[in-house]
C-alpha cells in the first residue's frame, strides 16, 4: 500500500476516512445488482421493489429504472416504513414514522425484493418483515443491499449484495446517495487507520 | 416530545404539525389487511372517564387497540366513585396498576392538569368541563388539512356556544398557532368578553352569522349544551335556531370550497339542519373517522419512545 508522507501539522487522532465506493462504482453496482434481479427472478415477472427508508427508497426506484431499461419490464416500486416495528423503539426517544406506499397491485402472492443501503445487525430487516407480514402475504421475500459489512444478529442473508465490507464493530459505514444527500458514495469511517 | 396533552397551547407548530403528519400515515392503517401496528406492545392506556361520551372514548379506545395497547376503560358509574372516592385516590389505584397513559374526561375544569401530577404516565385532556379538549382541535385541524389542503391563512368561523365549549378553546388556540384566522360567532350571552386577549390575540367575534358566512373557508357549528345551561342565555331554541342555525339557505351562502364541521353530539333542527348535516360539504362523519387516526398520532408520540 502506498504510504503518501505524513503531512507535519496534520491534527491528531483524526479519524480515519475511506471511500470505499465512489460515484461511477455506486452506479456500476446498482447496474449489476439488477441484472442479478433479472438473471435471479428470470425476467422479474411479478416482481415488488420496496425500499426501507431512508436511502432504501431511492435505490428501489434506480434499480426499477436500470431493470427497465435492461429489459423493457416496468417492476412495481414501493416504500416500507418500519419505525413501528424495530425492536429498539422504546429505547429512544420516539421516532418520526415515515411513509409507507405499496404499489397499487399490492403485494399478495407477489416476489417482493426488500432494498436498503447497508446490511448490519439484520435487525432492520426483521422488522421490514413484520412489517410486511401485517401488509400482505408475499409469495416470497429477497434483500438486496448496496453494503454487507457483516456482524449479524440474526439468522438474515441478503440474496444481492453490492459489496461485502469487512468492517470491524468500531468501524462504521456510511452511504450517500445522490437523491437524499446530493452525493453517491460509500465511505468507511473509524477502526485502525490503514 | 411533550410528556402530556392537556391542553391546545401545549402544542407549538413543529409538534401540532408534527402529530398531524403522524396521522395522515397512521390512517393509512385502517385500509390494511391487519388493523394492528405494534408500536405500543406492553404499554396499558386507561381510558377514565367521568362524563358520558360516545366518539371520544370509543375513539380512544380503536386508536391505543390499533397500536396494540392493553386497553382498560373506566367509567365513573358502576365504580367506586359512587362510593365516593376522590380523583387522587382513583389516580393512585391507576399508578398501582402501572398505567403509562391516562386519557381522562372530567367535568371540572383543569382536572387533567391536577392528575398529571399523581401519576408517572402521561396524561391526555378528553375534554375537561368547560375548558380545553385538544385532541378534537387536532382532529378538526387534520380534517381541514386534508379537504383544504392547508391550515395556515384558512378563516375558520366558530359558531354557537362558545361559552360552554371546549372544542371551541382548544381549537382557538390550535388554529391560531398554525396560522388560521378564527372569528368566534354567537349570541352575546354566549361568548365570553374578551376571549380573544385571554385566548389568542387576533381572534374576531361576530354576534351576526350571515355576514360572516361568505368569507369563511369553514364553519364549525357547536352544540348547544343544554346541560350546561339554564334557560336564560337566549330566549327560545327557534330564535337561537333562526338566527345561529345553519340551514340551507345559509349553507348556500357559503364560498363553494367551504366545508361544514361539527364535533358532535348534534341536536339536529337547533344548530344544524339536517340537511346541512348530511350534504357532502359536511365533513362530520369524517371527522369520526380521523379522530381514530389523531388518537394514535398522539399516543404513539407520548408513549412510542423512552420520553417517559
Amino acid at each position: 500500500m502506498a504510504c503518501p508522507p505524513a503531512a507535519p501539522s496534520s491534527p491528531p487522532r483524526q479519524p480515519s476516512v475511506k471511500v470505499i465506493l465512489a460515484a461511477t462504482d455506486v452506479s456500476r453496482v446498482v447496474d449489476r445488482i439488477a441484472h442479478q434481479i433479472l438473471e435471479k427472478t428470470q425476467g422479474a415477472a411479478d416482481t415488488v421493489l420496496l425500499g426501507i427508508p431512508t436511502r432504501g427508497a431511492p435505490l428501489a426506484k434506480r434499480l426499477a429504472a436500470r431493470i427497465s431499461t435492461f429489459e423493457d419490464v416496468a417492476v412495481p416500486v414501493g416504500v416500507l416504513d418500519i419505525t413501528l416495528y424495530r425492536d429498539d423503539l422504546r429505547r429512544h426517544a420516539t421516532r418520526a414514522i415515515g411513509p409507507t406506499q405499496l404499489p397499487p397491485g399490492g403485494i399478495d402472492g407477489k416476489r417482493v425484493v426488500l432494498v436498503d443501503d447497508v446490511l448490519f445487525s439484520g435487525r432492520t430487516v426483521r422488522a421490514a418483515l413484520d412489517a410486511l407480514n401485517d401488509l400482505g402475504r408475499p409469495a416470497s421475500v429477497q434483500l438486496a443491499v448496496l453494503v454487507d459489512r457483516g456482524h449479524r444478529q440474526l439468522p438474515i442473508r441478503a440474496d444481492y449484495v453490492g459489496k461485502n465490507i469487512p468492517t470491524s464493530l468500531a468501524e462504521s459505514v456510511k452511504v450517500t446517495l445522490a437523491e437524499t444527500d446530493g452525493l453517491d458514495e460509500v465511505k468507511l469511517y473509524g477502526g485502525t487507520p490503514s | 416530545m411533550i410528556r402530556h396533552l392537556l391542553s391546545g397551547a401545549d402544542l407549538d407548530a413543529a409538534t401540532a404539525t408534527q402529530i398531524l403528519d403522524t396521522a395522515a400515515e397512521m390512517a393509512t392503517v385502517a385500509g390494511r389487511e391487519v388493523k394492528k401496528l405494534p408500536a405500543l406492545r406492553g404499554r396499558t392506556v386507561v381510558n377514565l372517564f367521568y362524563e358520558d361520551s360516545t366518539r371520544t372514548r370509543i375513539s380512544f379506545e380503536a386508536a391505543a387497540k390499533r397500536l396494540s395497547a392493553d386497553v382498560i376503560n373506566f367509567s365513573a358509574k358502576g365504580s367506586s366513585v359512587t362510593k365516593g372516592e376522590s380523583l387522587k385516590d382513583t389516580a393512585l389505584t391507576l399508578q398501582a396498576m402501572g398505567a403509562d397513559a391516562v386519557v381522562v374526561r372530567h367535568p371540572a375544569s383543569g382536572a387533567p392538569h391536577r392528575l398529571a401530577n399523581w401519576v408517572d404516565g402521561s396524561v391526555v385532556n378528553a375534554g375537561d368541563g368547560t375548558h380545553e379538549h385538544p385532541t378534537q382541535a387536532l382532529l378538526d385541524a387534520y380534517t381541514m388539512r386534508s379537504r383544504l389542503g392547508r391550515l395556515a391563512g384558512l378563516h375558520v368561523a366558530i359558531v354557537g356556544d362558545v361559552l360552554h365549549s371546549r372544542v371551541a378553546r382548544s381549537n382557538v388556540l390550535l388554529l391560531s398557532t398554525l396560522g388560521a384566522k378564527v372569528t368566534l360567532v354567537g349570541p352575546p350571552t354566549l361568548i365570553p368578553v374578551d376571549i380573544s386577549a385571554a385566548l389568542a390575540p387576533g381572534t374576531d367575534v361576530s354576534y351576526d352569522l350571515d355576514t360572516v358566512l361568505p368569507g369563511v373557508d369553514v364553519v364549525m357549528m357547536l352544540r348547544v349544551q343544554r346541560e350546561r345551561m339554564g334557560d336564560s342565555y337566549f330566549p327560545s331554541a327557534r330564535e337561537y335556531a333562526r338566527r345561529y342555525g345553519l340551514d340551507g339557505p345559509r349553507l348556500r351562502r357559503l364560498p363553494e370550497h367551504a366545508i361544514v364541521m361539527h364535533p358532535g353530539p348534534m341536536n339536529r333542527g337547533m344548530e344544524i339542519t339536517p340537511e346541512v348535516a348530511d350534504s357532502p360539504r359536511s365533513t362530520i362523519v369524517e371527522q369520526v373517522a380521523n379522530g381514530v387516526s389523531v388518537r394514535m398520532a398522539v399516543l404513539y408520540l407520548l408513549l412510542g419512545g423512552n420520553n417517559l
